[in-house]
């Protein structure tokens, strides 16, 4: 049965507005939700229930009040590696099990201030690093669609809260496709926008050239209401762009009529499963009946975005996760001299991945490897920026499928971290460009599990993209549910 | 072929403690890794221009004033040792 917890942010503002449902009935309905099935996703790892219920509480005051943003007392999940004051924080790592931040990200800030309501957070893959969720230190998130499967990483328990009504939305973090395909897997929208667009301020690094808090919503105009209250400058993160505040639910309803949409190539060859091409293709389809003009278009790096990410990002992560060292915060390992004390420190607070990344780039950083790896990864960073302006000079959008597969089974492909990576081929290289990506669910596969389509527009090209989003989502009409919904 | 790497030095530049079973295994991974990234040099000519950043800054300046900050309580709530309101840490320097 659907419940309040289950409508989109956009309906439940109507509700709450009309005096149809107050903040409180829509947030009890959402942690009934997580009472229900929690125990199965394990997409929480810290619930938030006294935080949640006194922030609904004040909702509903402004929102009697008569002076509430549109955000205001819709419930909301925050994946746990962007900081909340006060909440522990963990990254999904034993490192930081204890950690309590003395600060709030400017992502929470800014949705706090619009009255947004705090369910918890949620479990990731350590640090951000991986594509299964089975990197966390606290154990994987199950796929609502089917529990033995993966929900996709790093920010699979915002995308399993999502779309299993534990939360109306929830905040990702993207490096390389890390709420892209987690949405992909698990039937929801999730929006990575322009690179800086979104303060990365109490944001953990990872890769600081690659982060980006990103948008987990169950339609595309939920995702233009959470982008319109998070993006715009930060003094607190100099690499914030200097856009000024707008409304990107404005110009939704355009048709696209005319509008010129790439169909990336190097997207459909072998390794795209096809259940995957057939529900992606279905939905080009759909933009050639709504009036788009639809052509093929060439990103030719493609094929060597992976290996630069694969460089760039554990470089970028090698030297963030220096600051582990057990003397501000986290765990500590005593040791007989300073030194002893950080490896062992860090040697008992990683895990698996975590140590693998630091590992790779310490090396691709280190003296007489630095120009063979890390500055040709760079290099061919701007080729692949190139890729895209050349192709965002005949297209407006480009398409593609969002993953090559939908979720695979838990310890599938645990231990082959090379077919693990293979999972965000298609996503990274927006992050490497710094371009906005939006993964939509297009339908499902034989197996009944879901499939994500991507759009792909140039920098602060989120109007473009969220109206061709919007249009296609609704000539789709994607309206399965969850299998753990019945 | 499989890069070949020195596992310890490595995990030493990175203050990285490995048991022995950790850097045997980290040692056959990291070299597939690297063999597949490898791949870049393939296409990474002296003319192409490397990119550290996508959309990139320089000389991001803000005002130079005095703004509230969160304090030495709260910076040290989180300090595995703390006494004075410092860290505390190991011994760095050898006292004679």
């Amino acid at each position: 049965m659907t419940e309040l917890c289950d409508l989109t942010a956009s309906e439940l503002t109507g509700k709450l507005r009309a005096g149809e449902a107050s903040s409180a009935e829509v947030t009890e309905s959402c942690l009934r939700r997580i009472d229900a099935v929690d125990a199965k996703t394990a997409a929480f790892l810290t619930r938030t229930d006294d935080v949640a219920r006194e922030q609904a509480a004040r909702a509903d005051e402004r929102l009697g009040a008569g002076e509430a943003p549109a955000t205001t007392g819709i419930p909301l999940a925050l994946k746990d590696v962007l900081t909340t004051n006060g909440i522990r924080t963990t990254c999904g790592s034993k490192i930081l099990e204890t950690y309590v931040p003395p600060y709030d990200s400017t992502a929470w800030a800014r949705l706090k201030a619009a009255g947004s309501v705090l369910l918890g957070k949620t479990n990731c893959d350590e640090f951000a690093m991986g594509s299964s969720n089975e990197n966390s230190a606290y154990g994987p998130v199950h796929n609502p669609w089917d529990l033995d499967t993966v929900p996709g990483g790093s920010s699979g328990g915002s995308a399993a809260a999502v779309a299993a009504g534990e939360a109306v939305w929830a905040l990702g973090t993207d490096t390389g496709g890390s709420v892209r395909q987690p949405a992909s897997l698990c039937g929801v929208v999730g929006l990575k926008p322009t690179y800086g667009l979104i303060s990365r301020y109490g944001l953990i690094a990872f890769a600081s050239s690659l982060d980006t808090v990103g948008t987990f919503t169950r339609s595309v105009r939920d995702a233009a209401l959470l982008l319109s209250v998070l993006a715009g400058k930060d003094p607190m993160d100099a690499t914030s762009l200097d856009e000024a505040p707008r409304d990107y639910t404005q110009g939704l309803d355009q048709d696209v009529a005319g509008l010129r949409v790439g169909v990336v190539r190097e997207a459909f060859g072998e390794g795209v499963q096809p259940g995957v091409r057939a529900s992606v293709q279905a939905g080009i389809d759909r933009l050639t009946e709504l009036g788009a003009s639809v052509g093929e278009v060439s990103l030719p790096h493609t094929d060597y975005a992976l290996s630069a990410y694969y460089l760039i990002a554990p470089s970028e992560a090698s030297s963030n996760l220096a600051r582990y060292d057990g003397v501000r915060y986290g765990l500590r390992v005593a040791g007989a001299d300073s030194v002893e004390m950080m490896s062992r420190t860090r040697g008992a607070g990683f895990g698996p991945e975590v140590k693998r990344r630091i590992m790779l780039g310490t090396y691709a950083l280190s003296a007489g490897y630095y120009d063979a790896y890390y500055g040709q990864a760079q290099k061919v960073r701007t080729l692949i920026i190139r890729d895209y302006e050349q192709a965002f000079a005949d297209f407006d959008v480009l398409v593609s499928p969002t993953s090559p597969t939908t979720a695979f089974r838990i310890g599938e492909r645990a231990d082959d971290p090379l077919s693990m990576y293979l999972s965000d081929v298609f996503t990274i290289p927006a992050n490497l460009a710094g371009v906005p990506a939006i993964s939509l669910p297009s339908g499902l596969d034989e197996a009944g599990l879901p499939v994500g389509l991507q759009l792909t527009a140039p920098i602060l090209g989120e109007p473009m993209l969220l109206r061709v989003a919007h249009a296609l989502e609704g000539a789709i009409g994607f309206d399965a549910r969850p299998a753990l919904l019945g | 072929m499989p890069v070949e790497i020195d596992i310890e030095h490595v995990a030493k530049l990175a203050r990285l403690d490995l048991t022995a079973e950790e850097k045997e295994r980290l040692k056959a991974q990291l070299g597939l890794i690297l063999e597949h990234a490898a791949k870049v040099g393939e296409v990474a000519t002296a003319d192409v221009p490397p990119t550290a950043s996508a959309i990139p800054r320089a000389n991001v300046l803000r005002p130079d004033e005095p703004t509230p900050s969160i304090g030495p309580d709260a910076a040290l709530s989180n300090a595995p040792e703390a006494e004075d309101q410092r860290f505390r840490v190991p011994r760095i320097v050898e006292v004679e």
